[in-house]
C-alpha cells in the first residue's frame, strides 16, 4: 500500500526552481530515502509533505486521502511525525517534557479542564508520561529524562527529537537528516533503531547524506537533482545507475 | 509541581493571616492594591512568561474592564455583580477579535501592535465622554455587595482581592502542568516545531491572550469597584510598562514571578514616597538591572540561594 504519494510538486523561492514537479510515493513499511547533492530539494519537499510551507501546485495524498491543502497540526492528527535538520528541539523543557509534548495529538482535553486539572486531565498526562519513559527506555534516554533538552549534547538532542516524534505514534516518520553530526557509532546504532521501526507498523522517510546509512538501511531510493527527480529504485540499482553518480560527482567521472 | 501546590497552600495562609498583623486599615489597603496588581501580573506572566508573547498593552485590557463594569453600574445603574461579569465576557470578546490578527505577529511587531492596541483603548477612554467621563473620570461606581453584605471596608476588600488572586493561581498552576501548558512552552520554544505535533498554534496562542486578558480586566474590575472613580491615567501606557517590569523583575518563567514582582513594585512607592516623580525612572532602572544582573528575576535569585543553602548542608 502507499502510505506517502506527492504529485507534480511545484515550489519556487522568487526566482529560484526549487522543485520543478516532483512525483514521489512512499510504501508502507518501507524505508525510503531521498537523496541528492545539496540544494536539491530535499528539504523542501519534506516542508511541503509535513504542511511547514505551501506550494505553488501539486498534490500530496497520505493514505489515499488529499491533505494538501491541511495546515502542519492537522496532518500531525493524521499520524505524519517528522524531526528537522537543523534541530527544532524544545530547549527550555525537560527531556521528559519534550517528549510527553510528542503525545499531544493522543489527547483531547482542552484549556478549561486544564484550569481545572479535571479527571480526565489527570489521566492523559499520566499516559502520556508513561507512554513518554517508555520511548525514553527504548532510545537509552532514561537518565537525561529530567534534564533541561537545550543543555544536552547535539547527538543526545537529535535522538530526544526522534523520541518525540515516535511519540506521536506516527503512520509515517519523516527524518531529516537524522545522521549529521552524529560520530560513526552513534550513526551505527540508529540505523538498527531506524530498522527496527519497521516491525512497528511504522514506514520511514528520510533525508540523509550518509551513504553508507543510506544504502545500508533503505528499500527504496529517490534521487533528486536541481528539483527535480532524476532517479529511483532499489541500492543496488542507484549505486550503478550513471545519472546519479554525474549529479553526485560531476560529469567526467560518470564518462570514465 | 507538587512543589508549587504547596507554596500556594503557604501564601493562603500568610494572606489570611496578614490584616491581623498589619498595624492598621492603611496597610491593609496598601496589601489591596498589592493583591489587584498580582492579578494582573499573573494573567500577563501567563501570556509572557509561558506562551512567549509580549503585551505593552495590557493596562488597555485592565481599564477595558473597569470602564465597562464601571459604566454600566454608574451610568447603567446595573447591580454590581451582573456588570462584572458581562465586563469579563465583553473583555474576552474583544480580546479575541483583536488577538486573532495581531498574535499571527512575532516579537516587536506583536510589541508595536499591542502597544498601539493599549494607547486606542486609552484614547477611547479619554475622548468617549458620555460613557466614561472623559479625563476628568467616571464617577458613581457601585461598591460591591453581596444583598445587604457591602465589601466597602478595606479588611473585607483585602479577602475577596485575595482569595480571587489564589483562585486565580491555582488554576493558572493547573493550567501550566496540563497538556495546555506543555503546548504553550512548546510553542515559545518552536512554533513550527509545536505545528508538526499537532498544536494549533494560532488558536492556543488566541487562548491564552483571552484568558490573561481576562485576568487582568478581573483586576481592573476590583479596582473601580473599591475606588468607585476610575480615570484613564491609572490605565496608561506607564501602567503597561510597570506590569512588564513586575513580571521581568518576579522571574518571567515562573507564575511565582507575578507575585513576587507584583508585591515589590506595590511596596516600592510606599517605601520612596518622596521619589513620586522619578518613579519612570526607578521603573527604568529595575528593568536594566534585573535584566543584567537577575536574567530569570526573584524567583531565579531565591532559587539559586536554596540550592546553595542545601548543597552546603
Amino acid at each position: 500500500m502507499v502510505v506517502l504519494e506527492a504529485q507534480n510538486v511545484l515550489k519556487s523561492f522568487g526566482g529560484v526552481n526549487a522543485l520543478r514537479g516532483v512525483d514521489v510515493s512512499v510504501q508502507e513499511e518501507h524505508i525510503t530515502a531521498l537523496i541528492g547533492p545539496n540544494g536539491s530539494g530535499k528539504t523542501t519537499l519534506f516542508n511541503i509533505i509535513s504542511g511547514v510551507l505551501p506550494m505553488d501546485s501539486g498534490e500530496i495524498l497520505f493514505m489515499g486521502n488529499e491533505v494538501s491543502s491541511l495546515p502542519p497540526h492537522k496532518r500531525a492528527t493524521l499520524g505524519i511525525a517528522r524531526t528537522f535538520q537543523n534541530l527544532q528541539i524544545f530547549h527550555d523543557m525537560t527531556v521528559m517534557e519534550n517528549v510527553m509534548m510528542g503525545g499531544f495529538r493522543l489527547t483531547t482535553s482542552g484549556f478549561i479542564a486544564g484550569g481545572f486539572y479535571s479527571p480526565k486531565v489527570r489521566k492523559e498526562m499520566m499516559t502520556l508520561r508513561k507512554d513518554a519513559l517508555d520511548l525514553l527506555e527504548s532510545l537509552d534516554l532514561v537518565q537525561y529524562a529530567n534534564q533541561k533538552a537545550g543543555d544536552l549534547p547535539f547527538g543526545i538532542q537529535r535522538k530526544v527529537e526522534i523520541a518525540r516524534a515516535l511519540a506521536l505514534k506516527p503512520k509515517l516518520l519523516l527524518l531529516d537528516e537524522p545522521a549529521a553530526g552524529l560520530t560513526t557509532k552513534e550513526t551505527l546504532s540508529l540505523a538498527h533503531f531506524i530498522q527496527s521501526l519497521k516491525g512497528r507498523n511504522i514506514t520511514v522517510f528520510l533525508v540523509e547524506h550518509d551513504m553508507d546509512l543510506v544504502m545500508g538501511i533503505s528499500d527504496w531510493i529517490i534521487v533528486l537533482n536541481f528539483g527535480q527527480k532524476i532517479y529511483e529504485g532499489t541500492p543496488l540499482a542507484v549505486k550503478r545507475e550513471r545519472s546519479v553518480i554525474k549529479a553526485y560527482l560531476g560529469d567526467r567521472r560518470a564518462k570514465s | 509541581m507538587k512543589r508549587d501546590y504547596l507554596l500556594l497552600t503557604f501564601a493562603t495562609v500568610v494572606v489570611l493571616l496578614l490584616p491581623f498583623v498589619l498595624p492598621g486599615d492603611y496597610f491593609v489597603e496598601v496589601f489591596l492594591f498589592m493583591g489587584i496588581n498580582v492579578l494582573v501580573a499573573l494573567g500577563l506572566s501567563m501570556l509572557m512568561g509561558y506562551a512567549g508573547q509580549i503585551s505593552l498593552g495590557h493596562a488597555g485590557f485592565c481599564g477595558l474592564g473597569a470602564y465597562i463594569s464601571g459604566a454600566l453600574t454608574a451610568q447603567a445603574h446595573w447591580p454590581v455583580l451582573p456588570a462584572a461579569i458581562s465586563a469579563l465576557i465583553a473583555t474576552a470578546l474583544i480580546a479575541a477579535i483583536v488577538g486573532w490578527p495581531t498574535l499571527r505577529l512575532k516579537g516587536h511587531y506583536l510589541a508595536m501592535a499591542t502597544l498601539g492596541m493599549g494607547i486606542i483603548l486609552y484614547v477611547l477612554f479619554d475622548q468617549f465622554k458620555p460613557l466614561t467621563g472623559g479625563a476628568s473620570g467616571l464617577s458613581g461606581i457601585q461598591s460591591l455587595h453581596l444583598g445587604d453584605f457591602y465589601l466597602d471596608t478595606p479588611k473585607r476588600y483585602y479577602y475577596l482581592v485575595w482569595i480571587l488572586v489564589i483562585m486565580s493561581f491555582w488554576v493558572c498552576i493547573n493550567l501550566v502542568r496540563s497538556r495546555t501548558g506543555l503546548a504553550l512552552r512548546a510553542l515559545h520554544s518552536s512554533e513550527v516545531a509545536a505545528s508538526t505535533l499537532g498544536v494549533n498554534v494560532a488558536l492556543c496562542k488566541l487562548k491564552v491572550f483571552v484568558f490573561s486578558c481576562v485576568l487582568t480586566a478581573l483586576g481592573g474590575i476590583l479596582y473601580a469597584h473599591y475606588i468607585t472613580f476610575i480615570s484613564p491615567e491609572t490605565f496608561s501606557f506607564m501602567y503597561s510598562i510597570k506590569l512588564v517590569v513586575m513580571i521581568v523583575l518576579g522571574g518571567m518563567y515562573s507564575l511565582w514571578g507575578a507575585l513576587l514582582g507584583g508585591a515589590f513594585l506595590s511596596l516600592l512607592p510606599e517605601l520612596l514616597h518622596k521619589l513620586e516623580d522619578m518613579e519612570v525612572i526607578i521603573h527604568g532602572l529595575i528593568l536594566l538591572l534585573t535584566l543584567i544582573f537577575l536574567p530569570r528575576g526573584l524567583v531565579g535569585l531565591f532559587q539559586s540561594i536554596g540550592d546553595r543553602i542545601r548543597g552546603g548542608s
